[in-house]
This record gives C-alpha cells, structure tokens and sequence, in this order.
C-alpha cells in the first residue's frame, strides 16, 4: 500500500481526467477500494483539499465500491442538482449542487453501512490511544464529531468520525478514517484549534444546517489498515453550560444503548447479538455530559490511558 | 454498456467456471449486476458449490462471504417467522399453502437457498381468507393500507389482500386466495391447487403448510415473472431455472407440464418461461417439450414483439449490462403489465385515481 501514490500526486487536470474517465478516481479507504466519478469541479477540488493523503489504487485492483455524483442534463447550466449512484443505482432524491462534496460523504457512508456486512456497525466515532480503542456512540447533535475531531488533533489516531466497524469474527475495530463531518458552530470552534485542522469547502442550507469536513490526520490514514482492540465506549451528551459529568454504566446498559446506535444489529440476528456481548464485555462504558472541550479532553485523556 | 460484460451474471450462475479468467474488471461487473438483480447470494452459493469460492480474489470474496451471511440469517429469521405463522394459523384447520421463496426455502429447494426474503406470501382457500386474516391481526400483524379505496382494489380486483405488517418485527406477509389477479381474465382452479399440494415440514411449527405440486409450482413462478412488472426479471427467471432443473428427474414431470398449465389457462407464461430460461440460462428441456413450446409461442401473432420487449428486462439494471433502448423496452413492459392485470374499463379509472386523486404514496 505504501508503494502507492497518494492523491496529492495527481495534478488537477489529472484528477478530473480520472473523475470523468468510466472508471473513476480509485481511492483506497480503509481495507476498500472507492471508484469516484464525478463531472463535478467542486468534487475534485473537495477530494483534494481532504483526501490528499490517501493512497490511490492501481487499475489492476478490484473495485468494492462504484459510487458516481453528477449533475446531469440541463441542469448543468441552471440551478445544477446532484445526484449521486451506486452500481447506477440512485438511493436518495438529488440535493442542490453545492452540496456535492457533503453528499458525496453521506452517500459513501450509506454504502458502507448497507454493504459491508462481515461487521457491526455503530454510528460512532472512534479513536485510537496507546493501541486501545475508543468509541462514541451518540445521535447526531450530541457533539461526538467535535469531541473527536479535537481529540484527533491531539494526537489521538482516527478510526472514523461516523461509523464504528466491529469485526464479527476477531472482534477489533476496523479503521475507515475519512473526513470529520462539522456542523454549524463546531465549524469555527474546530478551525480555532491547536493542531493545523484542514477544512474542507463549506455547503450551507443543507438538512443538517451548514457542514464542513476535516481532513484525517496524515498518520490515522497511513494506519489504516492496522486494527484496533475496542477497551472504552463512551455516550457524549454535550450541553452549553453543563458541568462536566461522567457516570460509569454496567454491561446491560451499554448494551442497550450501542444497540439503539446500530445500523445493522437487527439486520445480523444471533451473530449481531454474540458480537455486541463480546464487544461490551472488553470495554468499560460511560456516559459523559459536559459544557466545554476544555473539560471533556483532559477527563478523557486520563481515563483512556492503557493502565485503566 | 460493454457488450463484453453484460451477459457476465447469467453465464456465471450458468456455468460458474465462466470466472475462470476473469480480471478485476469483469469482477466489478459481476459483483455490480448480482447486486442490482438481488442475486449476489445465490452467485456465491453458485461459485460455493462449483469449488469456485477458493480460488475468487480475496478483495470479492469478501462480498460473496457477506452475501452467504445475510442471506444464513434472512433464513433463520424466515423459519422463525414461518413458525410464529403456523401457530396463528393451526386454528383454521386448514392447509395454508407457502408461495414463492418461502415455499422454495421451506421445501429445501435449490432455488429457496441463499436467496433473500422480503415479503412471506402464504395462500388459502378464498372461504376462509377473512378467518386467516383475524387470526393473523390476533398475532400482532396489523394492515398498512388503511386508504378504503386501497382496500376495495384489492379485496375485490386482485388475488391477495392488501400487504399486512407485524408492529414489532415489520415483517410482511402477502396473503393469496389464488394465484393470478381474476381482473386478467386467467381463472385458475384455486380449489385444485389446493388439492395437489403437497406438505413440508419446518422445525418447531405446526403441520399446517403446504407448496404448490412441482408443475403448479412452476406455473405459478412464471405467472408471478411474465404477469408482473418484470422488474428484477433476471432473479424471478432464475428461480425458474433452478426449479426446472431440480423437477425435471421428476417422473411425469414434463409430461404434465404444459397440459397442466393449458388446462389451468396459464399456458403463455409457462411457456416463455421454458423459451427464455432456455435461452439466458441454458435449462435442459426435453426436445419435444422445446419444439411444442417454440410452435405454439410462433402461433401468436405479436410473439416476436413480446420476445423483443421481455428480452431487455433478463439483464441486469447495471451500467455494465444497460443501455437506454433496454430502459425504454422495460418501460414498455412496465405498462403491460398493468394491461395485463387489469381490462381498460378497470384500468384507466384506477390510472386516473393512482394519478390525480391518491398521493400518499402507498401505491398498489
């Protein structure tokens, strides 16, 4: 994997050329390969503001995923519509054209979660300390993303921002770093940051509000195909003006909760169920409530440490 | 469109040492068509079964080994809805018969294996599908076409009540009282089909279900491929295939096939379905059961048309086997296949009130 270029590599003209050609732009994400192809100017320089580190596969390699984002017919010229495929298959409405690159992470997202079945996936972010596994399991608007983007820029190495992927058969986390998806205010408060972040273009008005994307650290995505054993699993609920608060929980609520964070846990019956015992059992659960970054990364820092 | 890799899907599940020289690209696009067919378990079971599955690059047997995963648990969750269902059921005293993938996965066929399963269809006699339906309600299945049109088309026009849901598990369940709409003009002898069929045992279930004899069997398949919208046709003809090949050491099998389905007025699509199993899949058919089968469909004066259109919907909905006249052919066959539901003086109101009056979505 090392032998092969990166994406910064590519001129622009040649990015595009690769964006237009039939079979796409191979990005190698993960353990997975993506073929990209776009006739959108605002994806090739999306991918080159946040994927430039990733490792771009050969055109002898096996293909996972086909996904594809164009605007299409007249529409090119007046108020452009994005409209993004999978196998040529189209699984949302369109969205504005200025949400090309956005749509374009939610849809990889949505392959993801639909297609790669040898794992259980959590909506989560996950992050990796010491050679040990943290996961943040909330709904969206919990403040999971800004919590991990300010972790990943201290140092921690980001599995993924969204999806934690549980092995079914070696129970370990398996990396899929990709860009940390920033809504509304979190934009700013990430771009004030100690840690260089590189933010992506900005799409407003989408459903989620405004959204910006950072790019994964360098050293997260060099690591990405180096598994992680899974050891804290945390429910952030961040609140303006909350003191810190974090309560440890037993097994059976941990449980639950992961599951009702699942995407495909029913989907997986008894192997779902034997999964998450095993997952729950190795890790120690909370729940932290908190007001600020200034008190949630140095608890976190002291109870993610390999003596815990 | 490549005309290199667009039969790529039919080949392999005909014939899996087809993968024998493949290279990435023709991976990507039989992986692409099984997914968009809903067909990329049964190609793995296919590539399983031929000593395939060893020698397939690691990057896509990954994709095969998931699909034979999900598909394992579609299973194990069908069983025990079916088992749920025959305990609802035992108070009918009543056969109730399994249709389609139910039928061919509890009867252990080739075809019900490492398929995915959406809705269960059962099917009872029409005297006591209302008392099917309660005892159904009584176990937590519950309508999801509340709109009193909704329930009038189908009540009276089609051969299945409206879909009903569970509230807890979402499982569907498609309850027959026969096998074709009666709007199309076919009235098959339901009370018959009844009859000849024949019991299947499932574990922890009551003995109360049934299958459809293999010649109903069959017939029923094809009217389910060659009535409807045609869709995921190259999944449907498949499951023809299979059940072909697996009934055709059947004593009297092929003997009674086509008298059988003439008599029930099914004839035409059983008899496209042995035409286009034949040609997309390569089913051994007896010569004479062929040659009947190529004379009667010549006979019919807009056959060479309807071969034409039906053709385009055997490949799959993939850019590596579409192109627009193949679209615009499915379209075509789309709009037959409410003609073929449903005579003008029934369709165009239905049309007209699906169009300008009924919007919530919920389409029949």
């Amino acid at each position: 994997m090392s032998q092969r270029p990166h994406l910064s590599t590519l001129t622009p003209s040649e990015l595009r050329q690769r964006l237009h050609s039939p079979d796409g732009l191979r990005l190698q994400l993960g353990r997975f390969v993506a073929g990209i192809r776009s006739n959108f100017d605002s994806v090739a320089d999306g991918l080159q503001a946040l994927y430039a580190d990733y490792p771009v596969a050969t055109a002898d390699d096996f293909c996972d995923y086909p996904v594809e984002l164009r605007s299409s017919g007249l529409r090119r010229y007046v108020r452009p519509q994005a409209i993004f495929r999978f196998e040529g298959m189209q699984p949302f409405k369109p969205l504005p054209g200025d949400q090309a690159v956005a749509m374009l992470e939610w849809g990889l997202n949505w392959v993801f979660t639909n297609h790669a079945q040898h794992y259980l996936i959590i909506h989560a972010a996950v992050l990796e300390r010491d050679g040990l596994g943290l996961i943040m399991a909330a709904p969206p608007g919990s403040g999971k993303s800004t919590l991990c983007a300010a972790l990943a820029l201290r140092g921690w190495r980001l599995l993924s921002d969204e999806l934690a992927m549980i092995g079914l058969d070696d129970g370990l986390l398996m990396p899929l770093p990709r860009p940390v998806s920033l809504k509304n205010q979190s934009i700013d408060i990430v771009r004030q940051l100690p840690g260089q972040p590189v933010i992506g273009p900005i799409a407003r008005d989408t459903a989620k509000g405004t959204v910006a994307h950072m790019r994964a650290p360098r050293a997260s995505v060099e690591a990405a195909l180096t598994p992680v054993q899974p050891r804290w699993i945390l429910f952030p609920q961040f609140g303006a003006g909350h003191a810190l608060d974090i309560e440890a929980h037993g097994k059976a609520h941990t449980f639950m909760q992961l599951v009702s964070n699942s995407f495909n846990y029913p989907r997986l019956g008894v192997t779902g169920f034997e999964a998450m015992g095993r997952l729950v059992d190795g890790c120690d659960g909370y729940t932290a409530r908190y007001g600020s970054l200034d008190q949630i990364v140095p608890a976190l820092e002291s109870i993610c440490t390999r003596s815990a | 469109m490549s005309r290199q890799t667009d039969t790529h899907l039919a080949r392999a599940l005909a014939t899996p040492e087809f993968t024998e020289r493949f290279d990435a690209r023709d991976w990507e696009a039989l992986i692409g068509q099984a997914r968009t067919s809903d067909l990329l378990g049964q190609l793995a079971e296919r590539l399983r079964d031929a000593g395939r599955l060893e020698s397939t690059p690691s990057q896509v047997r990954f994709h095969l080994d998931a699909a034979l995963r999900i598909a394992a648990l579609h299973r194990d969750s069908l069983l025990q809805e079916l088992s749920v269902i025959g305990d609802a059921m035992q108070s009918l005293e009543q056969p109730v018969l399994l249709l389609k993938g139910a039928a061919y996965a509890a009867a252990g066929l080739r075809a019900g294996r490492s398929r995915l399963f959406n809705d269960i269809d059962l099917m009872v006699a029409k005297n006591v599908i209302d008392r099917a339906e309660g005892a159904l309600f009584r176990s937590g299945w519950r309508p999801t076409h509340l709109n009193s049109y909704d329930q009038r088309y189908y009540r009276e026009w089609m051969h299945e009540l409206p879909p009903i849901e569970h509230m807890t598990r979402g499982t569907v369940i498609d309850l027959h009282h026969t096998i074709v709409p009666p709007t199309s003009g076919h009235i098959p002898d339901a009370a018959q089909l009844i009859a000849d069929a024949r019991p299947v045992a499932l574990p922890h279930c009551p003995d109360v279900f049934r299958v459809l004899s293999p010649v109903d069997m069959v017939m029923h398949s094809a009217c389910h491929l060659f009535f409807g919208e045609l869709q995921k046709g190259l999944r449907d003809l498949y499951d023809l295939h299979c059940l072909l090949d697996e009934f055709s050491p059947e004593p009297g099998f092929w003997a009674a096939l086509l008298p059988r389905a003439r008599a029930q007025q099914l004839e035409y699509p059983v008899l496209l379905a042995l035409r286009f199993a034949q040609r997309i899949f390569g089913t051994d058919i007896p010569d004479a059961v062929a040659s009947e089968c190529r004379k009667r469909l010549a006979a019919r004066p807009t056959g060479a048309l309807t071969d034409h259109l039906i053709d385009a919907s055997m490949y799959p909905l993939h850019p590596s086997s579409d192109s627009p006249w193949r679209r615009a052919r499915r379209q075509i066959l789309y709009a037959r296949s409410h003609w073929l539901r449903m005579p003008l003086h029934l369709l165009i109101p239905h049309l007209a009130y699906k169009a300008f009056i009924h919007d919530d979505g919920k389409a029949a």
